[in-house]
């Protein structure tokens, strides 16, 4: 269905105390927006609200100053309740210089208040972001509260006891900046005060710079006068679980979740990757790991990297590789072995923006037909996806676990928003992790490779280096008795199917499908996979609210797909599937349960709103009735 | 190791599989001479890692009867280093041809060779695509006449020793696949060096390239147009060894002398000379000798044993699950 976007009613700023406020930092690459907005986010976890955050920079790397494609942000949503997005529109923009207002005034909900550097709006910036004028004086800023301080001037004045340089010094703009969001919203400033030390250990003339910025741009909010609406707000802490909590990216949760795995099925872990956007960081994150049983090995592409994976399956360990769509597809050939010489594999794939190069840096959900279709032959593997930052802990684990015990590579999904985007995590108890502990086959007598377990189908593993287990395996057809090479038609058919049933069985060893919000059965399911989870429980939730017959449904594994999914889906009137792609979700939906799923979908680079979905939502029950509900059922999924 | 390895022969490495090569193909005198070659190792079968691609070559795998992996084209060598960088103890062997590890896998041979990666690699070289039927390859001589190029082919030829040592390759050798004795030789020598044992087998298709070596095979003309390349000997040829090579000192060139009165000119092989490896490897007909033998054996440190030591130094204090959950900034909710 088409793509339409709601407001939502909310608090902006208005009272002294407001439930969930959204606030971007925006500025130059060199500007620190990254390290600005990772400090808020630890101060406002203390605090004891609820967040997510979304990291927001460019392709380029090092854009020319003041440039509009130049501009990096950091966006953070926190409040009193559960929060699963980055959040729809600003209530505070962080502006340093004239391209960051440029690209993301057209957020700022209207009454919210933006903060920037007058000092940046020089006529060369201006000119750089296409200002015809100085949107600080022309009054084009007039819906919003605004806040024009000449940052650089009182950071130059607050840091001049340390006797930096000019340039130096204006370094510390972000850091006055933070303070004085963290006056704003009565966030402590002691843990920002302690990583800052931290991080200049060797140089700690910057290190109290940088404090002195911050103390500075705290101070500011407490003693200049502001315009009238302009003060600290409360934003109550929110109802969580007890517990030991962590902040965590879906790259490092995933990385850790792979250590987990091979730590429970006692095996070493060879990560063979190259790099890519955004999958990279999770081979940087493994390589800082090495303590564990995982070794990491930077290939000299991508085809190389999941050969080398599948050469330490081969040998025993877990290969596990990882990329991004492009990656992915010149490893098809690859997983294919792999499916034929049934190795474990897992490939995780940081989806991101395509076709081709398409938008290295922004998220998508395009590769779900790739994992679940793109290789050569009938080639079934099993897929996985997270729809969280944390749960790519989970999934990762899973993933694991599915390639050991029905030796096959797993397709594990996440794209780059996950990757990137950070949620505060209640750490688990890994000691209360059941263990899946792999035992090579070794038992001479009678040994073949084909020798099969009969509940799982899987193939016996038996490692080189172990007497009596010589055999080939290989990409020619392998004969289902004796495991050598056989052209027999019938063998074919045999294996083909026994490649089928094998992932379809995986079926009875996954949780059924539950109902993450809402129930059994209503007039309208909202069904999701992946990021999207944070959305549309936000929506489904407000929606329920209104009295709303809606639920919300989740799905992690995407093939095999859970056993009693078809049945769910059919106790609802209707079925929306919102998805970052152009409807390859509700496809599978469509084809396998020949059920009138609707889609609705996004393909801009950026997370669903929630008053995206929760508009679709409204559309969805304000329009049934039989006819339009036949209508609706029988509209092309991607219009 | 100190188990004693139970006495093994040629037959203890093939496997039950037929072998399906053409009649009269190199690659059979190749595979005997691996088997026969294996007992002499003193390692045990179990440890014993063939990896391949794809191409007749590529067959071998399934003729042993050790652990075997036919790959996917090209691929062998990323295979491989996976293999050896699961197991350090692996013997690990990758099987190619020159189309699977010069043209499609051409990426993959020169970063093996550039990381050193401590296993041997037997390229079998016989300047054609034989199991899709006689295209040429990239090793294919100019004006070779194939189904893909009816007028003879165009392409510049590369030569797989001097690529091999332009990417770094620490042991650089090439024998013949009839030449049982000296292949055995070369294969022994480059699996005793840590690194990258590559060997090129020059290796004879009856079907789409048949004589193509025939003047380096032939036992008479084979007197004139090849030189046997052994550390620390005088480079002779010829019938009675009246030709000798020497280096040209005003044009940095290789070329053929009498050898009789000349022995201050004659060069003697130097297996660790880099430069001299080079110019031994260009050599071809008419005009010069094929070198075979160790053209270039250089002792140096292997990606494997590096990547090993790194792990044993970073897995002194071995990670904990729970500490790293834990690691960074935590908060308690109460």
């Amino acid at each position: 269905m088409e793509l339409a976007e709601e407001e939502l009613g909310e608090h902006h700023l208005d009272e002294k105390e407001v439930v969930d406020v959204v606030v971007r930092f925006a500025g130059d690459s060199g500007d620190g927006m990254q390290l600005t907005g990772s400090n808020f986010t630890q101060a406002t976890a203390l605090y004891g609200n609820d967040l997510s955050t979304f990291p927001d920079f460019p392709a380029e790397i090092r854009a020319p100053i003041g440039a509009t494609f130049g501009v990096s942000a950091f966006q953070i949503y926190f409040g009193a309740e559960d929060v699963t997005t980055a959040g729809d529109e600003l209530d505070v923009l962080v502006a340093m210089n004239p391209a960051a207002l440029v690209t993301n005034i057209h957020n700022l909900v209207e009454g919210g208040l933006v903060i920037v550097d007058s000092g940046a709006f020089t006529a060369k910036n201006l000119a750089k972001a296409k200002y015809a004028s100085n949107p600080l004086e022309d009054g084009s800023l007039a819906r919003y509260r605004v806040l024009d301080i000449d940052i650089s001037k009182q950071v130059l004045s607050a840091v001049e006891p340390f006797g930096l340089g000019h340039k130096a010094a204006l370094r510390c703009k972000n850091m006055w900046t933070l303070g004085l969001v963290m006056w704003l919203f009565d966030r402590d400033r002691a843990p920002t005060v302690e990583s800052l030390k931290a991080k200049f250990a060797s140089k700690p003339e910057i290190a109290e710079a940088n404090i002195a910025a911050l103390n500075a741009g705290h101070a500011y909010g407490d003693t200049a006068e502001l315009p009238v609406g302009i003060h600290v707000y409360k934003v109550p802490k929110a109802k969580v679980a007890p517990g030991t909590y962590r902040n965590i990216t879906g790259t490092t949760a995933l990385a850790w979740g792979l250590i987990a795995g091979s730590e429970l099925a006692d095996i070493d872990m060879l990560f063979a990757s190259y790099p890519i956007t955004p999958a990279s960081n999770l081979l940087h994150e493994l390589a800082n790991r090495k303590q564990f049983r995982v070794n990491t090995f930077q290939a000299e592409d991508e085809i190389a990297a999941v050969c080398a994976a599948m050469g330490a399956s081969f040998a025993g360990s877990l290969g596990v590789t990882s990329s991004a769509g492009p990656g992915i597809a010149l490893k098809a050939e690859g997983m294919a072995l792999g499916a034929a010489s049934e190795l474990p594999l897992v490939i995780v794939n940081t989806q991101r923006g395509g076709p081709s190069t398409g938008l290295p840096t922004k998220t998508e959900q395009s590769d779900l037909n790739m994992a679940l279709y793109g290789r050569h032959g009938d080639t079934p593997i099993p897929v996985i996806a997270s729809s969280t930052p944390a749960d790519c802990f989970d999934v990762a684990i899973e993933a694991v676990r599915i390639a050991i015990k029905y030796m096959t590579p797993v397709m594990l999904l996440s794209d780059g928003y996950l990757a990137n985007a950070a949620e505060p995590w209640k750490i688990p108890d890994s000691e209360k992790f059941e263990p899946f502990p792999v035992q090579h086959y070794a038992d001479p007598a009678g040994f073949k490779p084909s020798i099969r377990n009969q509940d799982t189908l899987a193939r016996v593993w038996a490692k080189p280096g172990t007497p009596g287990m010589e055999h080939r395996i290989g990409g020619i057809e392998r004969s289902f008795d004796t495991g050598d090479i056989s052209y027999d038609p019938a063998n074919h058919q045999k294996m083909t199917d026994l490649r089928h049933d094998k992932v379809k069985g995986i079926a009875n060893d996954i949780p059924e499908q539950e109902v993450c919000l809402g129930s059994g059965s209503g007039k309208l399911v909202v069904v999701g996979w992946g990021s999207t989870f944070g959305a549309i429980h936000q929506a489904v939730k407000r929606a329920r609210r209104e009295g709303l017959d809606v639920s919300h449904v989740h799905v992690r594994y995407l093939s095999p797909l859970p056993r009693n999914l078809g049945d769910l889906l059919r106790g609802f009137d209707q079925v929306l599937v919102p998805e970052m792609n152009t409807g390859q979700f509700v496809r599978l939906l469509r084809s396998e349960y020949l059920i009138p799923a609707d889609g609705l979908n996004k393909v801009a680079g950026q997370p669903f709103k929630i008053g995206e979905i929760l508009a679709a939502i409204h559309q969805k029950i304000s329009n049934q009735g039989v006819d339009t509900d036949q209508l609706g059922a029988s509209r092309e999924v991607a219009s | 190791m100190n188990q004693a390895i139970p006495a093994l022969t040629l037959k203890d490495f093939a496997s039950d599989q037929e072998v399906r090569w053409c009649p009269g193909c190199g690659d059979y005198a190749i595979l005997k001479t691996i088997q026969k070659l294996m007992p002499d190792l003193n390692r045990p079968r179990e440890n014993q890692v063939f990896v391949s691609g794809i191409g007749c070559s590529s067959r071998f795998p399934y003729y042993m009867n050790t652990f075997g992996f036919h790959t996917i084209h090209g691929r062998a060598p990323a295979v491989a280093t996976g293999v050896k960088l699961a197991n350090e103890e692996l013997d690990v062997w990758v099987i190619t041809g020159d189309g699977d590890g010069f043209s499609i896998g051409g990426n993959h041979m020169l970063h093996v060779l550039r990381r050193n990666v401590d296993l041997q690699i037997l390229l079998f070289n016989n300047e054609i695509y034989g199991l899709t039927k006689g295209q040429y390859s990239p090793t294919s001589q100019p004006g070779t006449r194939s189904p893909s190029s009816p007028e003879g082919s165009i392409d510049a030829p590369l030569s797989p020793c001097e690529v091999a040592l332009g990417a770094g390759g620490t042991f650089i050798a090439r024998s013949i696949d009839t030449e049982a004795k000296h292949l055995s030789a070369v294969v022994k020598a480059s699996h005793a060096h840590k690194g990258t044992g590559f060997v090129e087998i020059l290796q004879n298709c009856p079907i789409y390239n048949d004589g193509v070596f025939e003047q380096v095979k032939d036992k008479k003309l084979a007197q004139d147009f090849r030189v046997e390349a052994v550390h620390g000997e005088p480079l002779l040829f010829g019938k009675e060894k009246e030709k000798a090579i020497s280096l040209n000192r005003d044009t940095l060139a290789l070329e053929v002398i009498e050898s009789a009165n000349n022995a201050d000119r004659i060069l003697v092989h130097d297996e660790t000379n880099r430069v001299l490896a080079q110019l031994l490897a260009a050599m071809s007909g008419p005009d010069f000798p094929v070198a075979v033998g160790v053209l270039y054996s250089k002792a140096k440190s292997t990606f494997t044993a590096d990547t090993e030591a790194h792990l044993q130094q970073v897995r002194r204090s071995s990670g904990n699950l729970k500490d790293l959950l834990h690691s960074g900034h935590t908060w308690q909710v109460k």
